[in-house]
Order: C-alpha cells, then structure tokens, then sequence
C-alpha cells in the first residue's frame, strides 16, 4: 500500500480524446453502409411515380420477370403486413397502391444480381397512372376545392399559442412576411443498407440511420413480424442531418430479401437519394412586433404556415417547433402564435437541423433588424436589452430554470471582431475575372459576382434539447466491467447511432471517468438492447451519455462494495471514501489495488435515463416541464457472488426498457399527432397580403446568408492514447460493423470468408 | 470485358460490365472500398484517387480507360498502425466527423502537398474545390491542411 497522486483518467470528460473510429476513418478501413458485401448478395432498385398526384391504373411487370438477371419484382400487394408506415403517423405506403402523392413516391421493388441489371429492369416496369390536379402550394392546399392529399384534409397540425394579453398597445409596431424554401441536408453517404434473412424467419437489417429502434417499430409491422425477428445493426453513417430519421430503403430490402431468401443491399445514388428522405420544410412566416418607446418588446404576433409535404413524418413536431420558437430568445409579455402545416403533394418534409426552430429564426430576427429601425437604435442593443435570462417566462408558459446567458452570448459575438477584407465588387459593379475563387461557388465557376454583395450577418437563435409536449424520452445502456490481461476493461452497449458527431468516443469518456479504467470498448449498436433514441434533436450526449452514467455508478457502486468487503476482510479501515482512478481503487488517499484484482466476476449494469418531463400543449398553447430526470433499471444487475450481495436498487429506479414504444399519445418527437388528427375542420389561415413587405430568403439584407453479434466497434483509452505516441492508434476493431466489402463476383481474390453475413462473432473480430 | 490493371502496385484482373466505371470496379469487383460513392457526377470528391499519379475522380473514368494504367487509392497511403502524416493531420485536427468525405479529402492534400509542400491558403483552397464536406464547415480541414504541410516539411506542424 502506497501513498500517491493519481490525475484524472486520460481520455475522460472535458478532455480533447480522439475519436475512437478516427484511424479507420482516415485509413479507409471503417465501412460505411454503402460499403457492404454479402456472398451472393443482390441489388435492390426501386421503381418511382414520375407524377405528384396520379391514380395508378395498372403495373405490368411482365417485361422486368422476364429479364435475366432479375429474381424478384414486388407490388404492394406482396408486402405481407401493414401497408403503411410512419415516424409519428403510419400514412405513407410502402408501396403506392391506388394513388401516388409526391413525385418520387415508390411504385414497386425489383431486386437483381447487379445493379447496373436492376436499374435497367426498373424502366421496363410500366406504370400507367391517371393524372389528377396536384396541390402544390401551401396556401392554395387550405383553400376549399383544394386537391386532396388524403381523404381527411389538408391540414395535418394547427397550434395556437396565446401568452398574456395578444391585443397589449405598444409604442412602435413592425410587420413582415417572410418565405423560407425547401432544403436538403445531402449528406454526403447515401441511403444504403443490407438485409439478410436469417434461418429463423427473421432479417437482420444493417442500415445507416439515426434510431434503429424507431426503425424497427416500422419495419417490422410491415413485415409482418415480431420484433425480435426484425433485428437491426448500426452501418457506418455517412452524415445525417435528420435525413436519416425516417425510413428510406429499409422495408424495401427487408421484402425483397424475405422474398428471395438471399441478402439484399440498397444503395441510392445521389439523385435518387433527394426523393428517398424528407426535406426542410418551407414555410410562410407573417409576424408583427410591438414595442415600448425605449425598446422593450409588448407584443408579438406570428403566423406560420409550413408544408409538410405529401405525408407526415415528423411534421407535427416541426410545427410545434416552429410555433414554441416563434418569439426568439427573447422576454416577450404578450402574444398570439399561430402555426399550421399541411399536406400538398410535394415531397414529404421532416427534420433537418434545428427543424421549424430555424424557419421562425429568419423571420423573428428579421423583424428585431426591422424594429431597430423604426427605433433608431442599435440591432445588438437592442437584442440584448430583450434577451431571456433565468426566471423569463416562455410563450407557453414555461419558466426558464436553467441558465439562459443569452446576453452573454450576444455580447461575446458582438465582439469578436469583423472579419477584414470583406471586398465589394468595384464601383462599376463588375469583378476581375480571378476573384471568382472567393466567391460562394466560384471555384465550381457557377458565380462570376453578378448579385453578389457581401456582409456579416447578425442573428440569435434558440432550439429545443431532446424531445418535448409530453413525450417520455430515454435512453438505455448497458456497462460490463471485466478482467483482462492488460487490467480493467469497460464495455458499453448501447443503440446510440453515431452519425459523425461523435457519440462514441463521448460515451468512452463518461466511462473513463466514471469507472477509472483507460480501456473502453463501445460496442457496435442494435436493437438487442433497449431504444436509445434517436440522435437528433442535440440529445445523445444527455440522453445515452446520462444512461451511461449511470449505468457506470450502478457498476462503481458494487466494485466499491467488493473493495470495501476485501479491506474489511483484511482488517483495514472502510471509512475512507472510495473511488476508481487509472485502473486503481483509493480509499482516500490509500491505495486498495488495481480495479482488475476485483473482477474475478465481471459487473454488469443496465440503466434507463429519461429527461425531465414535459406537459403537451393545452388548447392555449401553454406546456410545462418537470424538475428531475429519472433513471430506472434496465434488468437485474450481474455481478457474480460477492463477499455480499450488491446494494438494492433505491425505490425510486423502476424496471423500464426504456423507449421501444412511443409515450402515450405523442410522436417520437414529443408532437402529438392525434391533435393534429382530431383537427380537422378547415383552419382558415390567411396570410397577408404578399405585396405587402415581402421578404423573400436570399434577397435583401446579408441576413440571407445567415458483424453482428457482438463484433467490437470501437476501443480506446489510456492506450490508445499512449499509443499515438508509439506510432497510431490501437483499435481492436478490424470489423468495425461486422461487414466489410469484399470482392464481388469475378475477382481475383476472393473473400476471406465464407459466412454471407456479418454474424460472425465478436472473438472473431477482435485482432 | 477483362481489366487489366496495376492497383497500388500490385497487377489486378477483373471481369467488369463495359460501361462500368473506375469507381465501381474499385469498390465491387476488387474490394477498395476507401474511395466512396457519393454523387457518381464528379462533384464532392469522394472518389479521388490517382491513374497514373494524376487525381482523378474514380466515378468519371470508365474501368475500361485503365486498362494497363496505374491507379493508385487510399488504401495505399497508409494503414492502422502506419497512418500516412496526411491521415494523422485529420485525426490531430478534428477533421474527421461521419468519415465519408475523408478518404477523398486525404488524397486529394496528399496530392496537393506533394506538389506544394507550402500552399498557401488561396492555394488550398482551390486544390481542395472539388472536395465536399457535409460535416465540418471545413475549417478544420484547413486546419489539417496547415499541420500536414508542416508535418511533410519537416517541422512540428
């Protein structure tokens, strides 16, 4: 026993540790879904309605069966179970049957022995469709005699938001309209997943997506099959953007692969891929602000109309956003917010960064640009002397309790200094030929500066952490601690997508932290353990990383126990608190020993981590949130016979596996579509008058600008850390998704093994 | 028809369809998969590699156009354990976020700094023009471009 100093686990919180899939990433070595093989795998394809609203008169597919090369082509009629699916709403076919809604619905799956086959086999599926008249603008949508996108109306979510007294006199009023387009969040990896049937019935699905489990509440229905046949694996994601939230090609190459009994691979191309996701929502934004003389907003008045599109993703949730965010971060007494999203029949819009948070953004910030104006004073000035801070009151009701430096933060950016040489073209308004290089696009020679003027844009923004209006959040983890020859080692399980952002590598921190131990393995996510939500909404690192955690103090708590039964046993004082640091437990400033030495049982812990609560909206629009998180078990504890039995669970951990099922009447994204369903009678929602102060995005100010089972990973640690200095990373993962590409059909070298899928077990993954 | 090929120094064959491309001969006749699909129209990059030491994007050049030619990938840069001064300047820098656009970005600065060991930023910039990523904002990657250059040149970066 010696006396030491022990620093902080390296590789934990609050520091800069390297990405535990960095190496494979650089090197080429880490597989993304676009990357997978399986032996005798085929090429799925799928077949596109050219038309946004059309009856589907016939589908012959007569010429594509008879193609060499072609083994299967799917109607709608061949989906065994449900027809439909849906992140919040089960209103999108599978496959359109009757009626198309957007151009680029699916119309019909065909799957072949290469692609270049299968998509020459697509085009002769010939689809004879009546044309009908489309809805295609979002006002036009809610006039009476509008196209119908579905039997029950065109409005899929109106909210209404009344905050103190709407009809408050101010001093100074502003009013603008505001239009913001549709966007894309191109990720740079397409969609792309491979399925592959499995002996009992089932598929294992490897997907690029940002919540496996939510993916496999759609899934499965539509395949007619228990969940646990339906097994889903993390592939490497190439971006996401909240592109990935909703299902693309994963129920297509589930069908296509039960139907021939041999794996299937999807892979969109990057056209194809603009109809395979949902988009940002366009939106019309009308508001007017009110003022007091010295600048203090009375008053704001709002109405949002955004177009979800053809069906509903997670449109109910957008609005809501859209609706909640409408007053910016900003102290506003009185207003009235109306937000509404329907349906037209252009493609489906959903999440994309910040969604309905930003759209409000353009418009809000806008107006407080307007309102300096008609004030005569300074925009930053002006935002901060109406900037949130703790204990503001939010439109709907809510109370800020955690902290709001939103002055803080307008004053620190108001003083980063402006970026110098920020050229404006000559004075006859023409640039040099050579400067096209500094130009937004100019190095693709798409811009020679005609239009082009430049500035600094200015603008605060808010969104929401996690999910809200009322729907239970959580995320599930599972931690092992156990022996092995080098020391300690921890495990983590979750289904926690990493999608770039780096999820991985901060669970690995809390872990390190938490339990002390250098080296962590972050197990490749699937649906064997509970939901972990999704990673959207900024929530991952509070949400798994909160599972973790605690899953970690559950483990903590019994080595603890084990060291103190040891020194108890060896007559040593217990009263020292005891804790993990560098592979070692201390009792103060004791050393006990290294964590390995007991271990000769592994420790297992499985924690569920919800937020606080929150309140769905009421008929005012008012919504509140709870004080405390909660952490329930995920199952019993493992931790092998000790000198006594671990501690009991405290009363306040219930059993719960967590998120595989939505909260009560709320969509994933805590919208509430059935209030949206309930709502059907016309909205009237009028706009003002377009030529009135039309402020379109872009124009104007510079604002505008603004292996399954259980393969192994990812590890690091202490040594991998130590390990860079020694020449590279260490990384146990040689299959870091249990597939990997191997050479196809005709090569010269053939695959290194014979197994079609990627269940090979974890031994055989780890060098 | 029959490809006949050098890849990163070694001879390959593969039997491909004639109007399959580079890329795709690359990623599902041989098992190169460092070298992505990302738009198959020559705009993000993704596919650099080198046909007789010129950059090219491998989606752009039919398999057949390198029959008897060198091509040169990713893969042949460095490895776990060996990463190239390039890859390892991603990996310093943070440049590396989802991963797709990275084996690209990586050949195309190691093209860059083996013809300018010292580019300066309007330099890199334009090198690194054909080059998308979805991720970073590229800031970072500059960041790379910066510690690589020093790296190669044999300072401290």
């Amino acid at each position: 026993m010696s006396l030491r100093t022990v620093p902080r686990a390296r590789g934990g919180v609050g520091e800069s540790a390297p990405r535990i899939d960095g190496v494979p990433k650089v090197t080429g070595a880490f597989s993304f879904a676009t990357d997978l093989w399986a032996e005798g795998m085929l090429w799925g394809h799928t077949v596109r309605s050219p038309h946004p609203h059309a009856r589907i008169l016939s589908i012959d597919i007569t010429k594509t069966l008879a193609t060499p090369g072609v083994h299967t082509v799917l109607l709608a009629g061949d989906i065994p179970g449900k027809k439909t699916f849906g992140l919040e709403f089960a209103d999108q076919p599978v496959l359109a049957w009757d009626r198309v809604r957007y151009a680029g619905e699916p119309v019909a799956i065909l799957a072949a022995t290469d692609p270049e086959t299968a998509r020459r086999a697509a085009g002769m599926v010939v689809v004879t469709y009546e044309i009908l008249p489309a809805a295609t603008d979002m006002e036009q949508a809610l006039h009476a005699g509008a196209p119908q996108v579905h039997e029950f109306g065109n409005v899929l979510r109106h909210i209404r938001i009344v905050h103190g007294d709407p009809d408050a006199p101010a001093e100074v009023w502003v009013e603008g309209y505001y239009e913001t387009g549709m966007q894309d969040q191109a990720m740079l990896g397409p969609e792309a997943g491979l399925a592959v049937p499995s002996e009992d019935g089932g598929v294992d699905l490897y997907v690029a997506t940002q919540w496996l489990h939510v993916d496999r509440q759609q899934v499965a229905p539509c395949l007619g099959l228990p969940h646990d046949k339906v097994r889903l694996h993390l592939a490497g994601v190439g971006g996401a953007f909240g592109a990935r939230e909703d299902v693309s090609m994963h129920i297509h190459a589930c069908l296509l692969a039960l139907r021939t009994r041999k794996p299937v691979k999807m892979a969109y191309g990057r056209e194809e891929s603009f109809f395979g996701h949902v988009h940002r929502h366009p939106s019309r934004i009308w508001m007017r602000h009110g003022a007091a003389g010295d600048g203090a907003l009375r008053a704001v008045r709002a109405r949002i109309l955004v177009d979800g599109g053809a069906y509903t993703s997670s449109s109910s949730a957008v609005i809501g956003n859209a609706s909640t965010f409408a007053t910016g971060p900003y102290r506003v007494p009185n207003a009235l917010i109306e937000g509404t999203c329907v349906y037209t029949n252009n493609p489906p819009c959903g999440a994309m960064r910040g969604f309905g948070a930003v759209q409000a953004c353009f418009a809000y910030e806008a107006q407080m640009d307007k309102l300096a104006r008609a004030l005569g004073r300074d925009p930053v000035d002006l935002r901060v002397q109406n900037a949130l801070s703790t204990g503001s009151v939010l439109a709907t009701g809510q109370v800020v309790r955690g902290s709001a430096p939103v002055q803080e933060v307008i004053a620190r950016c108001a003083a980063v200094p402006l970026p110098a040489g920020i050229r404006q073209p000559p004075s006859a308004g023409r640039w040099a030929p050579g400067d096209c290089l500094s130009f937004p696009g100019g190095a693709g020679n798409v811009s020679r500066g005609e239009s082009l003027r430049r500035g600094v844009g200015f603008a605060v923004g808010w969104k929401n952490i996690a999910y809200s209006e009322g729907f239970d959040d959580s995320s599930e983890a599972r931690v092992r601690l156990v022996a092995a020859p080098s020391g300690a080692i921890a495990e983590v399980v979750t289904a926690a997508a990493e999608v770039g952002q780096g999820i991985h590598t901060i669970l690995a921190q809390i872990v390190r932290t938490e339990l002390g131990v250098g080296t962590v393995i972050v197990h490749p996510p699937d649906t064997q353990v509970g939901s972990a939500g999704s990673s959207s909404a900024s929530r991952q690192t509070m949400m798994s990383g909160g599972a973790v955690q605690a899953a970690c103090a559950a483990v903590r708590e019994i080595l603890m126990d084990r060291a103190r039964c040891r020194a108890e046993t060896e007559g040593r004082p217990v009263s020292a608190d005891f804790r993990a640091e560098e592979g070692q437990i201390l009792a103060g400033h004791t050393l006990v020993g290294p964590i390995v030495q007991f271990l000769d049982e592994p420790i297992e812990a499985t924690r569920v981590y919800h937020h606080r609560p929150t309140t769905p909206l009421d008929v005012a629009g008012r919504g509140r949130r709870g004080h405390r998180p909660r952490v329930g078990a995920g199952g019993p504890d493992r931790h092998g016979p000790g000198c006594r039995a671990g501690p009991e669970p405290p009363e306040r951990l219930r059993p719960d596996r967590g998120g595989d099922r939505p909260g009560p009447g709320a969509g994933p994204h805590g919208g509430n579509p059935t209030q949206g369903w309930t709502h059907q009678e016309r909205v009237v929602h009028r706009l003002p008058d377009p030529d009135n102060s039309r402020h379109a995005v872009g124009a104007g100010d510079a604002r505008g600008g603004a292996g399954a089972g259980r393969a192994v990973w990812g590890e690091g640690g202490g040594g991998a850390l130590d390990s860079r200095v020694d020449g590279g990373h260490r990384r146990r993962a040689t299959r870091c998704h249990g597939l990997r590409t191997q050479p196809g059909p005709g090569s010269a070298r053939r695959p290194d093994r014979s197994r079609p899928s990627g269940r090979h077990g974890g031994a055989a993954a780890i060098a | 028809m029959r490809i006949r090929v050098n890849i990163n120094g070694e001879p390959r064959t593969a039997e491909v369809w004639p109007g399959a491309s580079l890329l795709f001969m690359l990623r599902e006749h041989l098992g190169l998969a460092g070298a992505k699909n990302a738009c198959e129209q020559g705009e993000c990059g993704s596919c650099s590699v080198w046909l007789d030491g010129t950059l090219v994007c491998a989606c752009l050049v039919l398999a057949a156009q390198a029959q008897d030619r060198e091509v040169r990938t990713l893969e042949a840069l460095g490895s776990e354990g060996r990463v190239h001064p390039v890859q390892d300047a991603f990996l310093e820098a943070g440049a590396v976020q989802c991963g797709f656009c990275t084996p690209g970005l990586v050949v195309a600065v190691a093209d860059l700094l083996a013809r300018d060991p010292s580019p300066d930023e309007a330099v890199v910039r334009e090198a690194l023009s054909g080059n998308l990523c979805r991720c970073t904002g590229y800031a970072k990657i500059l960041d790379a471009v910066r510690i690589a250059s020093g790296r190669l040149r044999g300072g401290t970066g």
